[in-house]
């Protein structure tokens, strides 16, 4: 429960940020102030401004709505493919359909998931888009998996037995069945799958090939941060700090959702 | 033990050659494609083998002047059509080879021949013929009179090489300079050792090492450690005030002939329009640029043309930042709501953070940029052949490279009879005053009809180890002259 708190707290705090950036920064980020730059915290620029002279708080809580945008939305194009295939072949297991969509998912698994993503943004041209549908790509099978092992183990169950004889077709068991019966195991896959988007943005924006300039996003932050870390470290040390800060948050939520939703721990007391 | 030992002995010649300090190690940015200078124009090539592994009939000083290198002296005959090099005797090439005027001819008429690949082409296709009157003569007759010849063959891309060796050129190259090629592993660095049989004062080094670094924070922490004893170009220029106050360290600031510019394709959508270019450079506030991506290091300038040059002219003055009169421009060539264009940028710093800052100075007038960071590769192919861009930060680092505006195939497609007709009237000019005329006058009309943003002059920021002499202070052309370079005791 504790941490459920405490990640909600991290995490709920760079959504606000991200949120706010969208009517009010207290800098314009796309505005450059060379004869200010690299100045350290002070009561006008809390974070210190960059090598451009933009400030630094400005741009975190921008890049804010860029990672958890991308994260967001990757995690919700796994879901909405994945959950949907992992239903389909646990309805039907054994069939060729099922292999299909499996072996297919393990073929996509068998390659590191940033690999794919570096893969995708190089060819079709970096941006957040692509980086998006990247991270996304590699979130599917990770829900198709833990859909059908989950739909399978209730398919045995009493009460879907008792569906079938009520004369319920296979899709509409798992979507009013099955699937009620297992959101908890994807909103705690989600979560953590969320905190991993971020990683996975952050890195693909490290490398050049997430939000392009003048978007900030944190991953560039960092890695334009590197060469100036050892006369102006906060410009590598805020960025850096947000990244770990909210996949801190997000793992711990996900960790406190799944103590709550999970019969099993509930019972041996945790 | 037999291992120990052998560390042992490994550990002690270090340590000894150490002591005597002739080994040098030198950091570059780009590993170079392959090594033949004639072949391609990767300015990675020169950077590794010219004046070491290569000499040609003439060569640039350190100064940027002409000097002779393996033509002895010349004679130009009177209506300026030919000229008689007597070449240096008891030359030879690194393989044994003697060095005779069979060579010269060889190597110039590869040069202009047909299915020639080499980068410079153009500046040779006055050449009519070379003859080898006698081994130690040659004659090269003009199809008509060039002031600049003798400047041209003292380029890399003019360099003498053996027939036999054509084929192995890339990989092994084999050339009269002090120093030969020794080994290259591939990815990480090339290794040269001095030529005994050298024609002239051999070189002081016995080995030279030229390690590719680049990434600039790994080339920050190379030098620190003294992996590297030297960076001729350090790629981050914000780190040169550390390693000025670092006592083991010097920085060397001088001046290239890179002219950095907003490479503009001349016939792309609203930047044909020519007061599109104008407000464009109107909107460029070179300082700013100068300070932002090069952290002060550069001069700005007005003309692509280099400020040490006699021949310059300062055009700063002509574009000064003014946002108010750019936006007024753009207004009156139709664009008042402004436009969206592409900005293409190459991985070096002065690319990529000048062009977000050039892209925010645009932005304030109007003119909205689609930024895409390039590789060298990717950029060759979309922007340089492919001419699909609108916008592209570049340093052109050739050596008197005006002559490209005259050139309207050549990826920014300006297309100006003028200054073609300025250009082919200079070709033929020998005076050195009628040549500055022309030239200049080139420089006032490129700068006048906007053809591109001029920015900067690219500095040469390098760092050397305080105890290494010798090194080129200045770029007169893509090289890293080692001749004359030693460690100070």
């Amino acid at each position: 429960m504790r941490s459920l708190v405490i990640g909600g707290l991290l995490a709920g705090t760079f959504l606000f940020a991200a949120l706010l950036s969208f009517v009010w920064t207290p800098f314009d980020v796309t505005e450059l102030d060379i004869a200010a730059r690299l100045q350290k915290s002070s009561m006008e620029h809390w974070f210190g401004t960059d090598h451009f002279g933009r400030d630094l708080f400005s741009m975190i809580m921008v890049g804010a709505r860029i990672s958890l945008a991308v994260a967001l939305v990757a995690v919700g194009i796994g879901m909405g493919l994945g959950v949907p295939l992992g239903l389909l072949a646990a309805s039907r297991s054994g069939s060729l359909l099922d292999e299909l969509i499996m072996r297919s998912n393990d073929l996509i698994f068998a390659f590191p998931s940033l690999l794919i993503a570096i893969l995708i943004t190089a060819v079709f041209g970096p941006s957040a888009l692509n980086a998006i549908i990247a991270i996304g790509i590699f979130n599917i099978p990770v829900f198709a998996r833990l859909t059908r092992g989950g739909a399978l183990s209730l398919w045995t169950r009493d009460f879907i037995l008792a569906a079938r004889v009520a004369g319920k077709g296979p899709l509409r068991i798992s979507v009013e069945h099955i699937l009620p019966n297992i959101t908890n195991l994807l909103i705690v896959q989600g979560t953590i799958q969320f905190s991993l988007g971020i990683l996975a943005e952050a890195g693909l924006s490290y490398v050049g090939l997430g939000a392009q300039p003048p978007t900030p996003s944190w991953g560039r932050m960092l890695a334009e941060s590197q060469t100036m870390i050892s006369f102006a470290p906060h410009l590598a040390l805020y960025p850096g700090i947000a990244i770990i800060l909210t996949v801190l948050g997000l793992n711990l939520m996900g960790d406190g959702l799944r103590d709550i939703t999970d019969p099993r721990i509930r019972r041996t007391g945790r | 033990m037999k291992t120990l030992t052998f560390t042992a002995a490994m550990m002690l010649g270090a340590s000894v050659a150490a002591a005597q300090q002739t080994e040098l190690t030198l950091g570059l940015q780009l590993e170079p494609p392959h090594l033949d200078p004639t072949g391609a124009a990767a300015a990675a090539i020169d950077e590794v083998v010219y004046a070491n592994v290569y000499e040609g009939l003439t060569r640039f000083a350190a100064d940027g002047s002409v000097r002779p290198a393996l033509a002895e002296s010349w004679d130009i005959s009177d209506d300026g059509m030919s000229y008689t090099f007597r070449l240096r005797s008891g030359v030879t090439f690194h393989d044994g080879a003697e060095f005779t005027a069979e060579d010269v001819k060889f190597s110039l008429e590869r040069t202009t021949a047909e299915d020639s690949t080499n980068a410079q082409k153009a500046l040779f296709e006055g050449i009519e013929s070379v003859n080898a009157i006698d081994d130690t003569t040659v004659e090269i007759t003009l199809t008509e009179p060039d002031g600049a010849l003798l400047f041209n063959l003292a380029w890399g891309d003019a360099v003498i090489i053996d027939e036999s060796d054509v084929e192995t050129l890339k990989q092994a190259p084999v050339g009269t300079g002090p120093f030969k090629f020794s080994n290259w592993v591939q990815g990480d660095s090339i290794e040269l050792v001095a030529n005994d049989a050298y024609w002239g004062e051999p070189a002081k080094l016995t080995k030279a090492t030229f390690k590719f670094i680049s990434d600039p924070t790994a080339a920050f922490a190379a030098l620190m450690a003294g992996d590297v004893d030297a960076f001729p170009v350090f790629p981050a220029p914000e780190n040169l005030p550390q390693f000025d106050a670092d006592p083991r360290f010097n920085v060397i600031v001088g001046s290239t002939e890179g002219e950095t510019i907003l490479s503009t394709n001349n016939q792309n959508g609203p930047l044909a329009d020519k007061r599109v270019r104008q407000a464009i450079a109107h909107a460029i506030d070179r300082q700013a640029i100068i300070d932002g991506a090069m952290f002060g290091y550069g001069t700005p300038i007005g003309t692509h043309f280099a400020p040490h040059n006699p021949a310059y002219v300062d055009l700063t003055g002509l574009t000064p930042h003014d946002p108010e009169k750019a936006k007024a421009l753009l207004a009156e060539a139709g664009f008042a709501d402004g436009f969206t264009t592409t900005l293409k940028l190459p991985p070096p710093s002065y690319a990529r953070r000048g062009g977000e800052i050039i892209a925010a100075q645009l932005r304030n007038v109007g003119i909205q940029t689609e930024i895409s960071n390039l590789e060298w590769a990717q950029w060759l192919e979309q922007v340089f052949r492919g001419k699909d861009f609108g916008l592209t930060i570049v340093s052109h680092t050739e050596p008197m490279d005006i002559g490209i505006y005259a050139r309207p195939d050549y990826y920014f497609q300006y297309d100006d009879p003028v200054v073609r007709a300025m250009m082919s009237g200079l070709a033929s000019m020998s005076v050195p005053e009628d040549r500055t005329a022309v030239l200049q006058a080139v420089q006032r009309r490129i700068s006048e009809e906007y053809v591109n943003g001029y920015l900067f002059q690219l500095a040469k920021t390098g760092v050397a180890d305080v105890r290494i002499k010798g090194l080129w202070e200045n770029s007169p052309t893509q090289a890293n002259d080692l001749t004359e370079v030693y460690w100070e005791e």
